[in-house]
C-alpha cells in the first residue's frame, strides 16, 4: 500500500521549473531514497511534502488525506515528520526539554494553554522521553544545554525528537551531509536499528550513493525536476540513464 | 510548598520578605542623618517600586520568554488606568472594581493589538507595537478627550458620586478597599528611625507578591517551555506540530494584563490619569527595566525596576547644595571641582547616570543584574574552592 502518493506535481519559480510532473509513490514501512544531483528539485520536493512550498498542479495524498494547503504543523499532526539538513533543535533548551515539547505536542495538539501546571510534575512524560534518549544513546546527556553539543549530537536528538512523535513517515534531508566518514556510519546504524524496531516509512534525500545503498529499498532518480527511473538499489546501480544524470556532464 | 520548589521557592520567599519589609529595608538611616535622603521608605516611592515590578515582570513574560520586544507596552498600561479612574468615578471608590477593569480593557485591547502585531517578527513587531503605542497616545490626547480628559486627564472630583459609595455632600472621594483608605498610614519611631507603614503599599506588595508567584508558575509549566521554544527556534517548532502563533499571542495578552493590573493599582495609588502615561518613553522604560534586570529571568525585572525607580527618585534629589555639603571637607578650590564634574550626574542629571549604568550593564553582564550576581557568587565560590584546596595541600605538608 502507498502511504504517500504524488501525482502530477508541478513547481514553477519564476523561469524555472523547479518540479515537472513527478510521480511518486512510497510504499508503508519501506526506505524509500530520492537521490539525483544538484539541482535536481529534491529539496523543493521535499517542501512541497511538509506543507513549507504549495505545487503549482498537482496532488500530494498521505495516508488518502491531501496536504496541500496544509501548515506545516498540521502536516507533522498527521504523521509526517521532518529532520533537516543543519540539525533544526531547541538550542536555548536541555536535551530532556527538547524531547518533552515534541511530546506535549503529540499529547496536546497545536496549540494547548497549560499555564499553571508544572513540567516536572509531568512523570509520564518524562519516562518516555528518558526511554527514547536511551534508544539513541544520549541519556546520559539529558540535562545539557542542546547548542553546546556536536553537530552528530544534534543530529540524533533531532531524530529523536520526531521518533518520539511515533509519525508515520519520517522525512530525512541530506541527514550526512557535511559527515566524517564514521559518523556517517553511525547514522546508518542508528537509522538500520530505528527501522528494524518500528513500523516506520522512511524517506531519504541523499547525496552519498554509500548511504542510500545501505538503505533504501527502493531508489527514485531525479534529474532537472522529473523522475527518471524508480527501481531497487541493484538495478539502479547499473542503470544507464543513472549514469548519464549524474555522470554525463564529467565523464 | 504552593507546587513550586528548590531555587524558585527560594526566589519566591526572597521578593516576599523584600517586598513585606520594604518600609524597613529602604529606610536604613536615620531621618537627621546626612544620609536621610538615601531613604526611600516613602509610601509613594515604595509604590511605585512594586507597581512598575508588576508591570516589568508581565513584560518579561513577553519578551524574557517568546523573545518578542514590544515597544508599546505603556499603551496597556494607559488603557487600565483609564478604565480604573471611570470604574471608581461610576461604580465604587472601592479599588477591586476598578482594578478588575483594567484588567479586562487592558486584556482585550492587547488581544487586538497583540494579533496584528504578531504577524510580524523581529523589528517590525517592535515598530507595530510603538506605533499602536503612540496612536493611543495620540488619541487620548485629543480625539478621544470626552473619554479621557485630553491634555489635563481624569481626576476624581468633587462632582464624581459612584453608584456604591456614599460620599458626604462636597467632600472627594478617595480610594479604599473595603474602608481601608489607600493614603492610610501609620508611622513607627525607634529611636531616630522612622518607618512609614501604608495601606496602598501593602495593597500593592500583595497583589505583586501574587503576581510574581504565577509569574513562576507560567515559567515552570509546559507554556512557559512553548515560549521558549518559540524564542529558540520556531522552525522546529512548525516541524513539531505546535502552531506557535497563539502561543504567543497567549503570552502578549498576558502581558498587556500584567500591564492593565499595574494601571489600575496606579489609579487605585493616586487617583489621576493623564495621557502622557502611554507615551513612547513609558514603553521604553519597561523594556529598560528588563534588560537591566536580566530579561528571561524571575527576579531580574523586579530588581530593575526597583533600581530604575530608586534612580529616578532619590538621585534626581541630589542638587549643588548637597554636593557642596558632600565634599565640603576638600579645600575650597577643590570642592568647586569636585562639584563641577559631579554635577552633571545628579539632579536632572540622574538620566546620564542611569543611561552610562545602563550601557555598562549591556555591555559587561549582558545578563543584567542578575547576572552581575550570579558572577560575584561563582567568584566567592571559585575563591572558598582554592582556598580549601590550598589548605588541603598544606596540611600534609605540615
Amino acid at each position: 500500500m502507498a502511504i504517500l502518493e504524488v501525482k502530477d506535481v508541478n513547481k514553477r519559480f519564476g523561469g524555472l521549473q523547479a518540479l515537472g510532473n513527478v510521480n511518486l509513490s512510497v510504499q508503508d514501512n519501506t526506505v524509500h531514497a530520492i537521490i539525483g544531483p544538484n539541482g535536481a528539485g529534491k529539496s523543493t520536493l521535499l517542501n512541497c511534502l511538509v506543507g513549507k512550498l504549495i505545487p503549482d498542479t498537482g496532488s500530494v495524498m498521505f495516508d488518502g488525506q491531501s496536504v496541500l494547503g496544509r501548515k506545516p504543523y498540521e502536516i507533522c499532526q498527521m504523521g509526517i515528520s521532518r529532520v533537516f539538513q543543519t540539525p533544526e533543535i531547541f538550542g536555548d533548551l536541555t536535551v530532556m526539554e527538547n524531547m518533552m515539547i515534541p511530546l506535549f505536542a503529540k499529547r496536546d495538539g497545536a496549540f494547548r494553554m497549560h499555564a499553571i501546571e508544572a513540567v516536572s510534575s509531568e512523570k509520564g512524560l518524562r519516562e518516555e522521553a528518558e526511554k527514547m534518549l536511551d534508544e539513541v544513546n544520549m541519556l546520559d546527556k539529558r540535562n545539557m544545554h542542546s547548542a553546546s553539543m556536536s553537530r552528530g549530537d544534534k543530529r540524533r536528538l533531532e531524530m529523536a525528537m520526531c521518533l518520539i512523535q511515533k509519525p508515520r513517515l519520517l522525512l530525512l534531508d541530506e541527514p550526512t551531509a557535511g559527515m566524517a566518514r564514521a559518523d556517517t556510519n553511525n547514522t546508518i546504524d542508528l537509522l538500520k536499528e530505528i527501522k528494524a524496531k518500528r513500523d516506520i516509512t522512511i524517506a531519504i534525500i541523499e547525496h552519498d550513493m554509500h548511504v542510500v545503498f545501505s538503505l533504501a529499498d527502493r531508489i527514485t532518480v531525479l534529474a532537472q525536476g522529473t523522475p527518471l527511473v524508480e527501481d531497487t538499489p541493484e538495478n539502479i546501480k547499473g542503470h544507464p540513464k543513472v549514469k548519464e544524470a549524474y555522470l554525463g556532464e564529467a565523464a | 510548598m504552593l507546587g513550586i520548589k528548590g531555587k524558585d521557592l527560594t526566589v519566591f520567599l526572597l521578593v516576599a520578605a523584600l517586598a513585606l519589609l520594604a518600609p524597613f529595608l529602604l529606610n536604613p538611616f536615620p531621618v537627621d542623618s546626612a544620609m536621610a535622603q538615601f531613604n526611600a521608605g516613602y509610601p509613594d516611592l515604595m509604590q511605585r517600586f512594586v507597581i512598575f515590578g508588576i508591570f516589568a515582570i508581565g513584560f518579561n513574560i513577553l519578551f524574557g520568554l517568546t523573545g518578542y520586544l514590544s515597544f508599546g507596552h505603556a499603551a496597556f498600561l494607559g488603557v487600565g488606568s483609564y478604565a480604573a479612574i471611570w470604574m471608581m468615578k461610576l461604580l465604587s471608590l472601592n479599588i477591586i472594581p476598578g482594578i478588575v477593569m483594567a484588567i479586562v480593557f487592558a486584556g482585550l485591547f492587547s488581544v487586538v493589538v497583540g494579533y496584528i502585531s504578531l504577524r510580524r517578527s523581529g523589528i517590525y513587531f517592535s515598530i507595530l507595537t510603538l506605533a499602536f503605542a503612540q496612536m493611543s497616545y495620540a488619541l487620548a490626547y485629543s480625539v478621544l478627550t470626552p473619554l479621557t480628559g485630553g491634555e489635563t486627564g481624569l481626576q476624581i472630583k468633587q462632582t464624581d458620586t459612584p453608584l456604591l459609595s456614599n460620599i458626604p455632600e462636597g467632600e472627594i472621594g478617595r480610594a479604599n478597599l473595603f474602608g481601608l483608605e489607600m493614603s492610610d498610614s501609620s508611622i513607627l519611631r525607634f529611636a531616630n528611625w522612622e518607618f512609614t507603614m501604608n495601606v496602598g503599599y501593602y495593597v500593592c506588595a500583595a497583589v505583586m507578591i501574587v503576581a510574581f508567584y504565577l509569574a513562576i508558575r507560567i515559567f515552570r509549566s509546559p507554556f512557559g517551555m512553548m515560549l521558549r521554544a518559540v524564542k529558540s527556534n520556531q522552525q522546529r517548532m512548525n516541524y513539531t506540530g505546535l502552531n506557535s502563533r497563539p502561543y504567543t499571542l497567549a503570552a502578549f495578552v498576558i502581558s498587556g494584563m500584567y500591564a492593565g493590573l499595574a494601571g489600575g493599582l496606579m489609579v487605585a495609588m493616586d487617583t489621576q490619569v493623564g495621557p502622557e502615561r502611554m507615551f513612547w518613553t513609558a514603553s521604553g522604560e519597561v523594556v529598560l527595566m528588563t534588560i537591566l534586570g536580566g530579561a528571561g529571568t524571575l527576579i531580574g525585572p523586579v530588581l530593575g525596576a526597583g533600581f530604575i525607580k530608586y534612580m529616578e527618585n532619590i538621585v534626581s534629589k541630589i542638587n549643588s547644595t548637597v554636593l557642596h555639603e558632600w565634599f565640603a571637607f576638600l579645600p575650597d578650590g577643590m570642592e568647586d571641582f569636585m562639584v563641577t564634574i559631579f554635577y552633571p550626574f545628579v539632579g536632572k542629571g540622574w538620566s546620564l547616570t542611569l543611561g552610562l549604568m545602563f550601557m555598562a550593564v549591556v555591555i559587561f553582564l549582558p545578563g543584567g543584574l542578575v547576572e552581575g550576581g550570579q558572577r560575584l557568587k561563582r567568584l566567592f565560590r571559585r575563591k572558598k574552592a582554592e582556598d580549601d584546596q590550598s589548605s588541603a595541600a598544606k596540611t600534609p605538608a605540615e
